[in-house]
């Protein structure tokens, strides 16, 4: 008997799970969202922070889409940062340290508050196809059916942890793993396989000694994520930094045998990016010692998290070997350090909808997706709860081009590409990327999420608002010229460029590298006051404006290719003219338009030209059939 | 790919010693570019009716290059739809390939394989039926380019692209890592040490491009090795090319000891061709210096002629030079036409894309093996000695890559920050994967992966 149906069920209430089902549910979506553990929403269950290089920017983007992340983010800072400040604008990220219990509670009683949303206690245990949609089965036999189901089960599925040699089925956290669905998953004929991830242990606070340990703060004053984040946050907590040693590396190589990784239990790939520290000492011989970043996990509590020092030895080689380091000499472990292995599908089974190419009405995000990190799993949450509830109510669905975000970067390059590792967000993944910043990500993307209706009518005049002050000020600043004064060849002269003896425009003195916005307060008498995000952007915008023409000149040429579409039913076989090895590339991973089909590797720009004749000739064929 | 805006170029008759040769230009600015290098007395291309030809010349600035025809079509009544002119010039491949080089200096892009026929087919030029040649023809030129693109696989200049790419892969990475990961103890990149690395690599870039602008293929010949077994014709072939008695022709085998040069013409095309010491396995010290040097030309060689006795079955040395001339511009000549023939002529089809059979001794089949020459030539399409560009697309990628590095370096000059000098390095890195064919995508993350320890 069914207990229930809904328009959208989501399994899995991590970061892609919240961000899916709370996109369907404000769609107007009858959504239900299932998880093993209610308290266990949004955990944080490695790093105790949201943002990063390049994550950042996907948090902005998700808070231009209409998502949730950042606003969670901001209501749980401990601490903030502006990374990259030195680095020019298109790389300036934001990362905040965050109090995990209170991020989780902030997102539980989003989704509680949420209408149309119920949230779930139950282990899924099965999926099947019915006639009009699709069929979940908890634990205790319970059924509920639903028009799409989005799979989010980040690393629990059939989770496996190791310590040292001791291994045992968990999902994150030593919590339950979700066993059962993986064997219905294959059954459905999924493409399943296993990755690997880990994580360091969390320490007790008072058995580290800070008086021996370099301190690092937050940015005074700290900037949130989300646009909608009225009040001023405050940095609670400093953060500290250490170094292994060669003793360290000594204990390390001593019992390298005994860890996980290296005894050869684990099957699953790991991710490049995020070696364990035994790892790090192999791979690395050379590197004298590895930085240690030690982050408190919360306002209330002991726990500190050991940035750097992830591992799978056992407790007592991670006891000896984090006491060899400086401040942590009389460590005392609260939860060890483990590597973790789970199920995960090949992304390349996906459209850029995050829908299966083969399974319509199916979708995945998140770890499940190939990924990892908390604001990748978010970001594919979003598109993926959107696109259920686009595809419910029979519209379009969402597509977001690699050239409007670092979202849809993530996501073409999961489903053209595919990943052989779990796939981490970088700036340098994107060729646009002085196009997507984080300063213009509610330009780039707030409109896209009014017309899809994740934007309330307040946020997009507040957002209409911000953009109409930007607009004013670039055009003031683009008529504004300049007189040469004493004042302002003082400030020219000491930022170190070269002063002017006629008139100049102010444009021309912001595109010298030296002189910022605010350098030019005192000298630019029609200045109105504006809010800092305001006066960065602007200063940006005019400081970048011939690569952002380059840039888009190439978009323009992107778009071109994306708007032809390559029809489900091709049979490349039989295409004359296209090259063996682009032929199976070609069949293996289906691209939908030519501007996917040209970033495969394998496939050649002649490739291109020949599908081009070949979809003018089919359109050609059609149009005469009609009219015979 | 590239839009269908903009205006292509190309030699559109085949590169051999023919009367003439047809450079067609294609696009909305094909009158205007044209008429950047051509001028005639009579009038100019400018408000032409389409069909009318004009007389005049091509110019190098002010050095006249050839004379020449240009026939105007006006769009939509030409080939391709567009407007069109095509400048008939004289057909010698340097020559046509000089004039090609200043139409694309003057604006136009060099056309992909089968590009004008895509067009005309896009302008609606063709019906529907001849869609299916169409792509045949793009897969046809394509496979074409890609066999020219394996020939230089081995070759000095694939190396030191290869070298290039390593050294800005490395460098990009690096400033990448230090972008991305600003927490993992990434050591600070030096903005001296990035600058020495892009000047070094502009050095290279401008001594390929001087080499390819320089002509030195048109002024001193393609070097050419004519190889094969003791005994096989070697010399009498390299004294039919050219003309006269160079090598000592005997029927003694291992006259030939040392290597002998000789700059000829063959089939429009100049030839730097030297005689070797045949391939065979000796104890006599003299030929066995001479024959090492042998193995050395045929590896630095641009086009190898490949001589084999057709009045005797192959043997080890013939199989051995088989498969050294696989992936490289070469013709096999097959000597002795005039004696019974013994030789398993299909094995070497397999392995050549040119065969001609000759008689040396008679003169006999020189008109074949001279077209074969100028054929396989233009597939070599570049000097692998001395790692020169082969062919203006190439060209156009160094140039870009050039650019986008010597903007790196003002930017830096000018204090601009990492983001932007990173980009115009990824640029550039685009640019000299492409110049063999293949896409950069993920070789700096790669990279940063396996150089830089980062993570949790």
């Amino acid at each position: 008997m069914l207990f229930g149906e809904y328009d959208v069920i989501v399994i899995g209430a991590g970061h892609a799970g919240i961000e899916a089902a709370l996109a369907a549910a404000r769609l107007g979506c009858k959504t239900a969202v299932f998880t093993m553990n209610l308290d266990s929403v949004a955990n944080l269950p490695c790093n105790p922070s949201i943002g990063g290089t390049a994550k950042g920017h996907l948090v902005c983007e998700i808070d231009a889409l209409g998502g949730e992340m950042g606003r969670a983010a901001d209501a749980s800072t401990l601490q903030s940062r502006m990374l990259n400040r030195g680095k020019g604008p298109a790389v300036h990220s934001l990362r905040a340290q965050v109090d995990r219990r209170r991020y989780s509670e902030y997102m539980k009683s989003a989704l509680e508050s949420q209408s149309g949303l119920e949230l779930k206690q139950a282990q899924i245990v099965s999926l099947d196809k019915t006639g009009g949609g699709w069929e979940v089965t908890t634990h205790l036999g319970a059924k509920y059916a639903a028009k799409k189901v989005i799979i989010s089960t980040g690393t629990y599925l059939s989770g496996k942890i190791f310590v040292g040699s001791a291994s045992f089925e968990s999902g994150p956290d030593f919590m339950f793993a979700a066993k059962e669905l993986s064997a219905s998953l294959i059954k459905l004929g999924l493409p399943l396989r296993r990755f690997k991830t880990g994580t360091p242990a969390r320490v007790h606070s008072r058995s580290i000694d800070y008086s021996v340990l370099e301190k690092q703060y937050g940015d005074e004053p700290p900037e949130p994520f989300s646009k909608d984040t009225a009040e001023p946050l405050i940095n609670k907590v400093v953060c500290h930094v250490t170094w292994t040693n060669e003793r360290t590396k000594e204990v390390i190589m001593q019992n390298l045998h005994r860890s996980a990784m290296y005894s050869g239990k684990i099957e699953g790939k790991g991710p490049r990016y995020c070696p364990s520290l035994e790892d790090k000492m192999v791979r690395f011989a050379d590197k004298e010692r590895h930085q240690i970043f030690i982050e408190p996990c919360g306002f209330n509590t002991q726990e500190m998290y050991l940035q750097g020092a992830s591992s799978s030895m056992p407790e007592d080689v991670q006891r000896d070997f984090y006491r060899t380091i400086k401040g942590l000499e009389h460590v005392e472990i609260m939860r060890p350090a483990y590597a973790i292995e789970y199920d995960c599908v090949d992304p390349l089974a996906m459209n850029a909808t995050l829908e299966f190419k083969d399974w319509p009405g199916l979708y995945g995000a998140g770890q499940f997706n190939g990924s990892s990190g908390y604001e990748e799993a978010a970001a594919q949450g979003i598109v993926a709860g959107i696109n259920a509830a686009l595809s419910v109510k029979g519209c379009e669905q969402l597509v977001l081009g690699r050239q409007t975000s670092y979202i849809g970067t993530l996501i073409d390059d999961l489903v053209t590409k595919g990943c052989s590792d779990p796939y981490r967000m970088m700036t340098s993944r994107s060729e646009y990327r002085l196009l997507l910043r984080q300063d213009n990500a509610e330009e780039r993307l707030t409109p896209i999420g009014r017309e899809i209706g994740l934007i309330p009518d307040k946020r997009w005049a507040a957002f209409l608002n911000r953009q109409e002050l930007k607009r004013a000020e670039i055009s003031r600043l683009k008529s504004t010229t300049l007189p040469p004064s004493d004042a302002l060849n003082e400030i020219l002269v000491s930022r170190e460029t070269s002063p002017v003896s006629s008139g100049v425009k102010i444009t021309e003195l912001l595109r010298r590298p030296q002189i910022s916005y605010s350098d030019l307060d005192k000298v630019d008498a029609g200045r109105p006051k504006l809010p800092p995000d305001i006066r960065h952007a602007v200063e940006t915008e005019i400081k970048y404006e011939g690569y952002i023409e380059k840039q888009l000149a190439r978009v323009a040429e992107l778009k071109r290719l994306e708007s032809r579409m390559l029809p489900d039913d091709i049979d490349y076989e039989s295409i004359t003219g296209i090259r063996l090895e682009a032929k199976e590339k070609l069949a293996k991973h289906r691209p939908k338009n030519l501007g996917q089909a040209s970033r495969i590797s394998g496939v050649s720009t002649a490739d291109i030209s020949v599908l081009l004749i070949y979809l003018q000739k089919r359109d050609g064929e059609a149009e005469r059939a009609d009219r015979a | 790919m590239n839009s269908g805006k903009d205006t292509i170029a190309a030699i559109s008759t085949p590169l051999m010693s023919g009367g003439i040769g047809i450079i067609r230009i294609s696009g909305p600015q094909a009158k205007f570019i044209a008429g950047k290098v051509f001028k005639s007395q009579h009038g100019s291309l400018d408000g032409l009716e389409g069909y009318r030809a004009l007389f005049g010349k091509i110019y190098d600035g002010g050095e006249v290059v050839d004379e020449c025809v240009a026939l105007n079509y006006n769009a939509p009544a030409s080939y391709t739809g567009e407007d069109v002119v095509e400048l008939s010039c004289h057909g010698g491949v340097f020559l046509l390939k000089k004039v090609l080089s200043l139409i694309l200096n003057a604006g136009a892009r060099l056309a992909e394989p089968g590009e004008f026929s895509k067009r005309a087919f896009l302008n609606g030029k063709m019906d529907l039926s001849q869609a299916e040649a169409v792509m045949d023809i793009i897969s046809a030129k394509n496979s074409q380019a890609l066999r020219a693109a394996n020939a230089m696989k081995d070759g000095a200049l694939s190396r030191k692209i290869s070298d290039m790419r390593h050294l800005l892969t490395g460098t990009t990475a690096h400033l990448s890592a230090w972008i991305d990961f600003p927490d993992d103890d990434i050591p600070q990149v030096e903005t001296d040490e990035i600058k020495s690395d892009i000047l070094k690599i502009i050095k290279d870039i401008d001594a390929l491009l001087s080499s390819y602008d320089s002509g030195v293929i048109m002024r001193e010949g393609i070097p050419t090795v004519i190889a094969g077994r003791p005994n096989a014709g070697k010399s009498t072939i390299m004294n039919l090319l050219s003309g006269q008695e160079k090598s000592i022709v005997t029927d003694i085998e291992g006259t030939t000891r040392d290597i002998i040069e000789e700059t000829v013409m063959a089939g429009g095309i100049m030839l730097r061709l030297a005689d070797t010491a045949g391939l065979r396995y000796t104890g006599d010290v003299v030929e066995k210096i001479g024959v090492r040097k042998t193995h050395e030309s045929i590896e630095n060689a641009g086009l190898i002629l490949a001589v084999f006795d057709g009045s005797k079955q192959l043997c080890k040395e013939d199989f051995e030079l088989c498969k050294i001339c696989e992936s490289r511009a070469s013709v096999a000549v097959i000597n002795k036409d005039d004696l019974e023939k013994q030789i398993d002529e299909s094995y070497i089809r397999k392995h050549f894309r040119y065969v001609v059979n000759i008689c040396a001794k008679e003169r006999k089949g020189l008109k074949n093996l001279t077209q074969a020459i100028a054929e396989a030539a233009d597939y070599s399409e570049l000097d692998a000695s001395e790692g020169m560009l082969a062919n203006e697309r190439q060209k156009g990628c160094a140039v870009r890559a050039h650019g986008s590095l010597m903007q790196a370096l003002r930017e830096m000059e000018a204090g601009q920050t990492p983001d932007i000098v990173c980009v115009l390095l990824d640029e550039a890195l685009s640019e000299l994967f492409e110049m063999s064919g293949e896409l950069a995508t993920d070789a700096v993350v790669d990279e940063i992966f396996s150089n830089f320890c980062i993570g949790k």
